[in-house]
């Protein structure tokens, strides 16, 4: 058990340590480097700065050094909590990111709930009442929610909303929380806020769990101890219930660490659209702005941010499954 | 893969056994059937996956023939046309025969703005016709015509025909999807071939010689597993260059979105080897005294590659949704190139549906395509095991 928990943990951290080459890949790769913006910036401000000055400030950054050494720093300053500073906002990449960043966590977090709740009771249904009109009317739906990117489906739904009851219905907080501190009523009102976008981000997963919760239970259902549990006199929900759904459940436990990278991934997009304000529309703009400390530091946020959350949703799985626990004592 | 065989289950129920093994001779047939026949005819009995390969083909018709079906050219602008809506077709002519019309288009300008608003002319018709011309384009690249598949019985498709309306700069709905297919069906095949690639060589190297160096491969696809794509891909994409062309962006995003494709197509490939390592064919094959390569590419690889072929279907609308989620956003390919999700940037804000929700037309093609690929990958895998 041990044992298993450290494999994670190392595992988790090679993904860290991946992600965060690829961000700082992300902030290398647009030709020029800071010091470059940096004086185009104060040229645009009539300013010069002379080939000297250039040199020195290249030297202080050290943007001189070897790309390895450059990224050892990047890495020793993210360590102290310092992730440089935003060239677009003029101020530290923490500042601008603010709340943005736990929202978009919330969101997915809301996703994956939903999921699950939308899953587990028509995966058993659609097992149970195998080849029933609504077992078809639940696949097919399936396959729709797996074919429509979930940013298409975020604009149907707006586009629907619109026509329907003419109101927008994007955000996650009204115009008069928008800006106001945290209080009660604004969780309040992030919460009434907070279904539709984790419904269209969990249309796909939902499809798939679905399709694995149905196949799982469909193979418990026809093992012998089941028509034992029936011939013994058990109740049909309890003999379904209380072993088949268990065993089944299993796999569909650990569809948690597919299912966090890819509403995170998800939540990106959805959230333009929708125009939350979570980190999505964030990206974007520092994307497009060429804004690359910002950029860099949303990703490599975000996927830590993933890698802690599919760690725990390991250590989650080893509690509710014996048998990780009792293969990995072995 | 458990999954899968549910699936069956409902295609098996919606498409029933069409009687190629009931009689004695068939089970001969079977004995003697090739790989290849067998899997042909197992995936024959899935109605379902043989349209969706059928709807598959015509969408790689329609990417082929793109020109030829466009019946404006789909770059070519026109502020007076600025979002006409689609037009409806009239089979019957008044007299009862059939012979296709619609109804022209008249300006008027609006006295109170001043601008000229284009109404449906009641009074007019124009007549259609198959293998009409039109534009100027070269077929296959080659040869220059100017014949397409519809267009107006005496006049410029341009001055009349909008079948599916125009966007904000005046140009053809239709021919513009028409045209996006291309790019949007190839890049999906280009993309798969690059992760194909990946996915048989390194999870070829993980099944065959296992130990370390499949561990490593095993950890290397957790790793990449569990990073969110979507940022990742929209920083690699944002970082191009912005002085490339449109082919070598073409090329780097081909490249970028293949980055998801091979883990799956890794994992196929490895499994499929581990559980071939110890047949008895392959040991035979061993003891006769064959070489390795000999044993990997005529007694290992055919009894997999329908498995392949199957996992590259199902990758492929990933590719498709990648694409035109990042194209979608403004980071992909950038006009004057046209794919779906270069359509779809069109139709992103609500303003913009509210005053022409046909512009959500271009999300019909994604959606068909990806489900018809699904189907087909699903019917292709349960083929794929031809004795299962």
């Amino acid at each position: 058990m041990i044992a298993y928990i450290v494999r994670r943990l190392l595992l988790a951290i090679v993904t860290i340590w991946a992600i965060s080459v690829l961000s700082f890949v992300i902030i290398q790769l647009p030709p020029g480097d800071f010091v470059d913006a940096y004086i185009s910036r104060m040229s645009a401000n009539g300013s010069a700065v002379s080939a000297e000055e250039a040199q020195s400030l290249r030297r202080l950054y050290g943007l001189d050094r070897p790309i390895y050494v450059q990224y050892a720093k990047w890495m020793g300053r993210v360590a102290e909590g310092n992730f440089g500073d935003s060239m677009e906002w003029q101020r530290p990449v923490t500042e601008v990111i603010g709340d943005r960043l736990w929202l978009t966590m919330v969101v997915s977090i809301a996703a994956i709930i939903l999921t699950w709740g939308i899953a587990l009771p028509i995966g058993i249904y659609s097992a149970v009442r195998q080849y029933s009109i609504g077992d078809y009317i639940f696949t097919f739906l399936g396959f729709l929610g797996i074919a429509i990117p979930n940013f298409l489906l975020a604009l149907i739904i707006m586009y629907f909303s619109f026509k329907l009851f003419g109101t927008s219905i994007g955000g996650l907080f009204s115009a008069e929380y928008q800006l106001a501190p945290w209080s009660f009523a604004k969780l309040g009102d992030m919460l009434a806020h907070l279904p539709l976008p984790a419904f269209i981000l969990a249309v796909a997963g939902t499809a798939q769990l679905i399709r694995i919760m149905r196949a799982n239970l469909l193979d418990e259902l026809r093992k012998p101890y089941v028509v034992t549990a029936r011939a013994k006199g058990l109740t049909e929900m309890r003999v379904i219930m209380k072993y088949p759904v268990r065993a089944a459940l299993n796999p569909f436990a650990s569809s948690l660490a597919y299912l966090f990278p890819y509403v995170v991934s998800g939540s990106i997009i959805v959230s333009l659209v929708l125009s939350l304000p979570t980190v999505g529309p964030l990206l974007l703009t520092s994307l497009i702005a060429q804004d690359m400390f910002l950029a860099g530091t949303i990703v490599l946020m975000l996927g830590v941010m993933t890698v802690i959350g599919t760690f725990l949703s390991d250590l989650v799985l080893m509690w509710i499954d014996p048998r990780i626990r009792f293969q990995v004592d072995e | 893969m458990r999954a899968t065989s549910a699936i069956s289950g409902i295609f098996a129920r919606l498409a029933p056994w069409r009687g190629v093994a009931a009689a004695p001779s068939a089970e001969e047939r079977i004995a003697f059937a090739t790989q290849f026949q067998l899997t042909w005819w197992r995936f024959r009995k899935h109605r379902l996956a043989v349209w969706s390969g059928v709807i598959v083909a015509l969408f790689y018709l329609v990417a082929i023939f793109a020109d030829f079906i466009a019946y404006t050219d789909p770059h070519a602008t026109d502020a007076r046309r600025s979002y006409i809506p689609p037009q409806a077709i009239h089979i019957f002519d008044a007299d009862g025969s059939v012979s296709p019309w619609v109804h022209g288009l008249k300006g008027k300008r609006d006295l109170k703005t001043f601008k000229i608003v284009y109404s449906v002319d009641p009074e007019s018709k124009l007549y259609l016709r198959f293998f009409a011309e039109g534009y100027r384009y070269d077929l296959f690249g080659l040869i220059p015509t100017t014949t397409h598949l519809i267009g107006v019985a005496d006049g410029n498709a341009e001055d009349g025909l909008y079948l599916l309306g125009t966007d904000l700069l005046g140009r053809d709905l239709w021919s513009r999807i028409a045209v996006a297919t291309r790019i949007s069906l190839f890049i999906g095949l280009a993309g798969v071939m690059v992760s194909l690639f990946l996915g048989v060589l390194l999870g070829g190297i993980s099944g065959l010689y296992g130990g370390t160096i499949d561990t490593l491969i095993q950890r290397l696809i957790e790793v990449i597993r569990s990073i969110p794509t979507i940022p990742l891909w929209m920083g690699l994409a944002a970082a191009l260059p912005n002085d490339w062309t449109t082919t070598q962006i073409y090329f780097a995003i081909t490249v970028i979105i293949s980055f998801i494709g091979w883990t799956d197509l890794a994992r196929v490939v490895r499994g499929r080897f581990l559980a071939l390592r110890g047949e008895d064919f392959v040991t035979a094959a061993e003891l006769a005294g064959a070489s390795r390569m000999r044993i990997i590419f005529r007694h290992m690889l055919p009894s997999f590659l329908s498995h392949i072929i199957a996992a590259t279907s199902l990758a492929l609308p990933a590719m498709i949704i990648s694409e035109t989620s990042l194209s979608f956003l403004g980071l992909g390919l950038r006009p004057p190139a046209i794919s779906w999700g270069i359509l779809l940037q069109d139709a992103q804000n609500i303003q913009t549906l509210g005053i022409a929700p046909w512009l959500l037309v271009s999300a019909v093609p994604v959606i068909v395509i990806i489900l018809a690929f699904n189907f087909l990958g699903d019917g292709l895998r349960d083929a794929a095991d031809p004795y299962g």
